[in-house]
């Protein structure tokens, strides 16, 4: 249990994270007109087709003592960063980093445009514009963002074995759990823990179809 | 808020470029002065009119210009002036009013006043909802309310910051003509002691006739004519403009002579024998001219009319009678086409019915000649 335990904390870290840092690159990428915007676009979308193991490695190389993140780190902090909980963060950002940006774009994208001049005409800078009306009326997008990059760190595996290793109540998550069990041929405690993520997935999915499809919107047309 | 001391007037020299899908770039040159008081701005749709509205509400910047509304310089190219719409105090009522989903009436209508302390906002509010007489629908959303409701929201959130210029684009469509008229006085009402610019974008000739008031006509994004609406729309020398000012026959003609002394020439109206006498134009026999006039200008008889002021009385055949509304639209054919615009009250007194003999008489003014 303790490795399900790991793996909702990872996950709750890393979608807070993301909805801090994912919702201003967000806002760039729905309303710049910089011509070179499909460079950031593509390097967001990155992980999406990359295998996990690339980025993995990739994340381990720059958290090690001789990766910049890591000297920085051991600076900081005294220790180094890969094979840590905070490194295992790090690269679950990267890695789940399309699957919060991108519904929020969409949402964002999906705002009618005369309300924000409408806004801006009654006198509102951005920053209100955008906590007063993209935000509000991107909730449903919010929530996708959420769920989404939570339930995708929950299942993350190349890169946690990349750069967590295999440290019980450390880096031991849960997907890296069954893989242990099924190794050691404890089928019956593999399927415990696999029925656990297989369940949680689709209550997670369920959560963001019915949102999407604002059932709980109260200005939705009727 | 301080009382209007600087004119309350808006001024505008405006360039822009748009790129356009065919080969003939899109240009908006214009140069205008709005005072105080509602001023129209007619035109085809596609002539540039909510783009001159985005450049002055600072939504789209002009290529090159000025614009300075109650004084102060809002855009300026030649010395690097642009305000954001943010700190132009222009309030814009769009076509689709643009109100906030997601809040309710009272939290639209505050949004514009959210740096003011709550009860001076919601003394204000109250007064522009009373004003508007709109008080009752506070707590609703703007889904849970009716057409008319919403443009009078949409007015009062702009009017509640206290612009010094209004622009409206279309704000009153699909909206029956009792209660455009019954929100334009609530308008007026409140303008009457504010004294502002309001800018009144339509293409519908109708609510020119309601509005009667200062019209500037444009075209292709230009302005083409200002003044009073009859001398703006009703000699209209454009034949696009003619269409949308609601002129219905449009008729191709061949200049017969002109008779300067009495300011007349005599056209034949294309292949038919039909002649009309119309104002002398700029034109000379044998000239092609084409001549608009109002199905409303136009009278039928069913016998031939005698001892008439009216010098054109034409014979013609009703080919279709079709009631809109409240008028009936007679198709007569006279060697061409006319169409005539008759009550339904006439149509039954006369026994107005198709294929019937009749005849036409317009008076030499309301055929007006168009280049």
């Amino acid at each position: 249990m303790d490795a399900l335990l790991l793996s909702f904390k990872l996950a709750a870290c890393v979608s807070a994270i993301l909805m801090i840092v994912g919702t201003p690159v967000a806002y760039w990428l729905a309303y710049s007109n910089w011509r070179g915007k499909f460079l950031l676009e593509s390097a967001v979308a990155l992980p999406l087709v990359l295998p996990p193991t690339v980025l993995g490695f990739y994340a381990l190389i720059a958290m090690g003592p001789r990766g910049l993140l890591g000297k920085l780190w051991i600076a900081l902090f005294g220790h180094g960063l890969a094979f840590t909980f905070a490194g295992l963060v790090f690269a679950s950002v990267l890695y789940s980093f399309p699957f919060a940006v991108q519904p929020l774009i969409a949402s964002f994208e999906g705002v009618d445009r005369k309300l924000l001049h409408a806004s801006a005409v009654l006198g509102a800078g951005n920053l209100r514009t955008f906590w007063r009306v993209i935000l509000p009326l991107s909730l449903p997008g919010v929530v996708t963002a959420v769920v989404l990059s939570f339930a995708h760190t929950l299942g993350e595996f190349g890169v946690v074995l990349m750069v967590g290793g295999n440290l019980a109540g450390i880096t031991r998550t849960v997907s890296i759990d069954i893989y242990d069990h099924v190794q050691s041929l404890e089928y019956g405690e593999a399927n415990r823990m696999a029925l656990v993520l297989l369940a949680i997935s689709f209550g997670v999915l369920g959560l963001v179809y019915a949102v999407n499809r604002r059932v709980w919107m109260p200005w939705a047309s009727k | 808020m301080g009382v209007e001391v600087k004119p309350a007037m808006l001024t505008a020299q405006i360039r822009k470029e748009l790129p356009s899908a065919g080969a003939l770039s899109f240009v908006l040159d214009v140069d205008m002065e709005v005072s105080a008081g509602i001023t129209i701005l007619f035109g085809p749709s596609g002539a540039g009119k909510s783009t001159l509205l985005d450049c002055l509400a600072g939504l789209t910047r002009p290529d090159a210009g000025r614009i300075a509304a109650g004084g102060d310089t809002l855009f300026d190219s030649a010395s690097g002036i642009d305000f954001p719409p943010q700190e132009r105090h222009i309030a814009y009522v769009f076509q689709t009013l643009a109100l906030f989903p997601h809040l309710s009436v009272e939290e639209n209508v505050s949004y514009g006043l959210l740096d003011l302390p709550a009860p001076e906002r919601d003394r204000q509010v109250a007064e522009i909802l009373g004003a508007f007489r709109v008080e009752k629908l506070k707590k609703q959303k703007p889904g849970e309310i009716s057409g008319g409701e919403k443009q009078r929201i949409a007015l009062a959130r702009s009017l509640v910051t206290e612009p010094r210029v209004l622009l409206l684009d279309e704000p009153l469509t699909g909206l029956d003509a009792e209660l455009k008229s019954s929100i334009v006085d609530d308008l007026r009402v409140w303008n009457a002691a504010k004294r502002i610019p309001i800018l009144y974008v339509t293409h519908s000739r109708e609510e020119v006739d309601a509005l009667g008031e200062l019209v500037i006509a444009m075209e292709n994004g230009r302005v083409v004519s200002a003044g009073a609406p009859i001398d703006v729309l009703d000699a209209p020398r454009r034949k696009r403009l003619a269409q949308a000012a609601g002129f219905e026959n449009l008729l191709d003609a061949t200049v017969l002579d002109l008779r300067e002394a009495d300011g007349v020439m005599r056209v034949r109206l294309g292949e038919s024998a039909s002649e009309l006498e119309v104002p002398l134009g700029f034109a000379t026999a044998g000239d092609r001219v084409r001549l608009a006039i109002r199905a409303g200008d136009i009278l039928l008889a069913t016998e031939q009319p005698r001892g008439l002021s009216a010098r054109n009385v034409i014979a013609g055949r009703i080919t279709s009678l079709e009631q809109r509304g409240t008028i009936v639209v007679a198709r007569v054919d006279c060697g061409v086409a006319f169409l005539a615009h008759v009550t339904p009250g006439a149509v039954r007194s006369l026994d107005l019915t198709q294929g019937r003999r009749v005849w036409l008489v317009l008076k030499t003014h309301s055929c007006h000649v168009v280049d």
